[in-house]
């Protein structure tokens, strides 16, 4: 069989399309290559999805912790304290296992307990508490003076946010708000370890990787492979919030632009 | 493979704690749920808390070494050295941690049956990897195959070990690396021109120097490694994760005693719970630990300290 049609059969094996079947046994190394990053679909599904979709209520969540009003903060601080205090891990297992009962409860809630749904919703708040808390660091350390020339020019309210506040907290926030992008699309991975079911053994990346290293008792290809998509992975976020960093430091002199600096990731 | 030999369930003994225990079916609810909680498997869970704290006990003060280790060995003046510390914080960059985690497990578990079948059965004339299979001689199986259960769990929970003290010790040489050139220079010229010689400056001007810089990189990680042990469970240690599948699933009148619904929602909002109070608890301690190394240091926070005294 020759790659192109392991390519075909197995391309968009993750998505339920091609051959049912996995490879049982004589696994090449191009099916561990197409299996691996048919599942990447999936991680970037994920990723994709919870960043835009938590980069709001990060937000939100930032703005309200900074805020005077005592019933928002507490909120707010409630919310991050909640999902970056505990492991992700267990966040997940809670969630599906949630989503099972509220499904004897209410036909409504069938979705959820399927991992694209009810896994999104996870990573969502989730991403939505760890930038929050990079967006109130943020928000705190928009210079004073940004401050008193809006009030100068008369803004004040929406438009004094909109215009200022806003634009600063994200050019502040950025560098660290990357690596949380990069941070949330390896935790992607934690999706079909954590209760989740890979129905028809369609899983993301990692799902495929371990699925061949059990096969095979041989880690060192499978795992190599994964960590080479990842890395290619990391790079386009890096070229792709580049972009998007050179454009909010636009107005900047160029020894006073904020650095893209990549940390090392942890898990969550 | 001690995966492979790990026992299905370990018949755990039913003795109950409470005497009115004899017959659950005909208690109240408050005593139902006293003896419900104190069977003999929520005691394995009880232990597998124990499990989770007793592996953050070991795996934090070793990943440190391993991290302080390679910290030192990157900035060592001999270039092996340094290259294997350098590649070593790199390394764990840039890959999700948990294939990390997955890896390490076989990776280390074959390397230590590898070296063993050398030493052990040196006129051993087949392939080690036969196409899929990895097959070692008798002799050079970890555990033995005719070990004891607790050995193959022992086993397991000291690969799961070195796994996280492997990772979280790049982390921490990542950091105290960070750390170390953190340290004013003038404090090691001074310490150069009182000529101390490049050992005595390591150990006693940047060493002591350094924790203060480290110490927001470290307590992040004391976290991470906090929220990282439920990963136990992949590695395939029996740990809370575990348990509480195990003991939360739906239980019938003919196996239990103690029948009930689905439960699992509850056990792992309650781990959840735990997560919370741990990760509560090291808030508070670490920022006392900060208060007393900030003294007397030459940051902002410590001349704050000083002012304030």
């Amino acid at each position: 069989m020759s790659c192109w049609e392991t390519l075909a059969d197995y391309g968009l094996r993750s998505l339920g399309y091609g051959e049912r079947l996995l490879p049982r046994s004589d696994f090449t190394l191009c099916q561990q290559v197409v299996l691996i990053g048919s599942g990447m679909i999936w991680n970037i599904y994920f990723g994709v999805l919870a960043l835009l979709s938590g980069f709001f209520l990060a937000t939100a969540a930032a703005v309200g912790k900074a805020s005077t009003n005592p019933v928002l903060q507490r909120l707010s601080n409630g919310f991050i304290f909640v999902f970056r205090g505990s492991p992700l891990f267990i966040q997940f297992f809670f969630a599906y296992f949630l989503f099972v009962a509220l499904k004897g409860v209410s036909p409504v809630f069938d979705a959820f307990s399927a991992a694209w749904l009810g896994a999104l919703i996870v990573l969502f708040l989730n991403t939505a508490a760890y930038s929050g808390e990079i967006f109130y660091g943020a928000l705190q350390s928009v210079p004073k003076g940004d401050m008193e020339a809006a009030d100068a020019y008369g803004l004040a309210g929406w438009a004094r946010f909109r215009r200022i506040t806003w634009p600063t907290m994200l050019r502040l926030a950025w560098p660290a708000y990357t690596n949380e992008a990069i941070f949330l699309f390896h935790a992607t991975t934690l999706v079909y370890f954590s209760g989740f079911p890979a129905l028809q053994q369609r899983g993301d990346a990692l799902y495929y990787a371990s699925y061949f290293a059990d096969k095979t008792f041989n880690p060192f290809v499978p795992y190599p492979i994964l960590a080479i998509y990842f890395i290619l992975v990391t790079l386009g976020i890096l070229a792709l919030f580049g972009l998007v960093n050179r454009r909010l430091n636009r107005h900047l002199p160029q020894e006073q632009r904020a650095r893209m600096k990549f940390r090392p990731n942890l898990l969550r | 493979m001690y995966r492979a030999a790990r026992a299905t369930d370990a018949s755990i003994g039913t003795t109950a704690i409470f005497s009115f225990c004899t017959d659950p079916g005909t208690l109240g609810d408050a005593a139902w749920m006293a003896c419900y909680l104190t069977t003999g498997k929520h005691m394995a869970l009880y232990w597998s808390v124990g499990t989770v704290l007793l592996l953050l006990a070991i795996t934090a003060p070793v990943s440190l070494a391993f991290g302080f280790g390679g910290a030192a060995a990157a900035r060592s003046s001999v270039a092996p050295l340094r290259w294997f510390g350098k590649t070593y914080i790199a390394l764990v960059r840039g890959v999700p941690d948990i294939a990390y985690f997955l890896f390490f497990v076989i990776a280390l578990d074959q390397a230590f049956e590898y070296v063993r079948h050398k030493v052990k059965c040196p006129d051993w004339d087949q392939p080690i990897r036969q196409g899929n299979d990895f097959v070692v001689c008798a002799a050079a199986k970890l555990p033995l195959g005719n070990a004891p259960q607790w050995m193959h769990e022992t086993y397991g929970f000291f690969l799961a070990v070195l796994t996280f003290a492997l990772v979280f010790g790049a982390f921490a040489a990542n950091v105290l690396y960070g750390a170390m050139r953190a340290v004013p220079r003038a404090q090691m010229e001074t310490a150069e021109a009182y000529g101390l010689t490049r050992r005595q400056c390591f150990w006693r001007i940047l060493v002591p120097q350094m924790w203060v810089f480290a110490l927001p990189g470290l307590s992040n990680l004391w976290m991470v490694l906090v929220k990282a042990t439920p990963l136990l469970f992949l590695l395939g240690v029996e740990d809370i994760v575990y348990w509480a599948r195990e003991l939360g699933g739906a239980k019938t009148p003919r196996f239990t005693d103690y029948p009930h619904g689905d439960w699992r929602m509850w056990y792992f909002l309650a781990l959840l719970v735990f997560y919370l109070f741990l990760t509560w608890v090291s808030e508070r301690v670490l920022a006392r630990v900060m208060a007393r190394l900030t003294h007397g240091q030459a940051t902002v926070a410590g001349e704050a300290a000083r002012k304030a005294a």
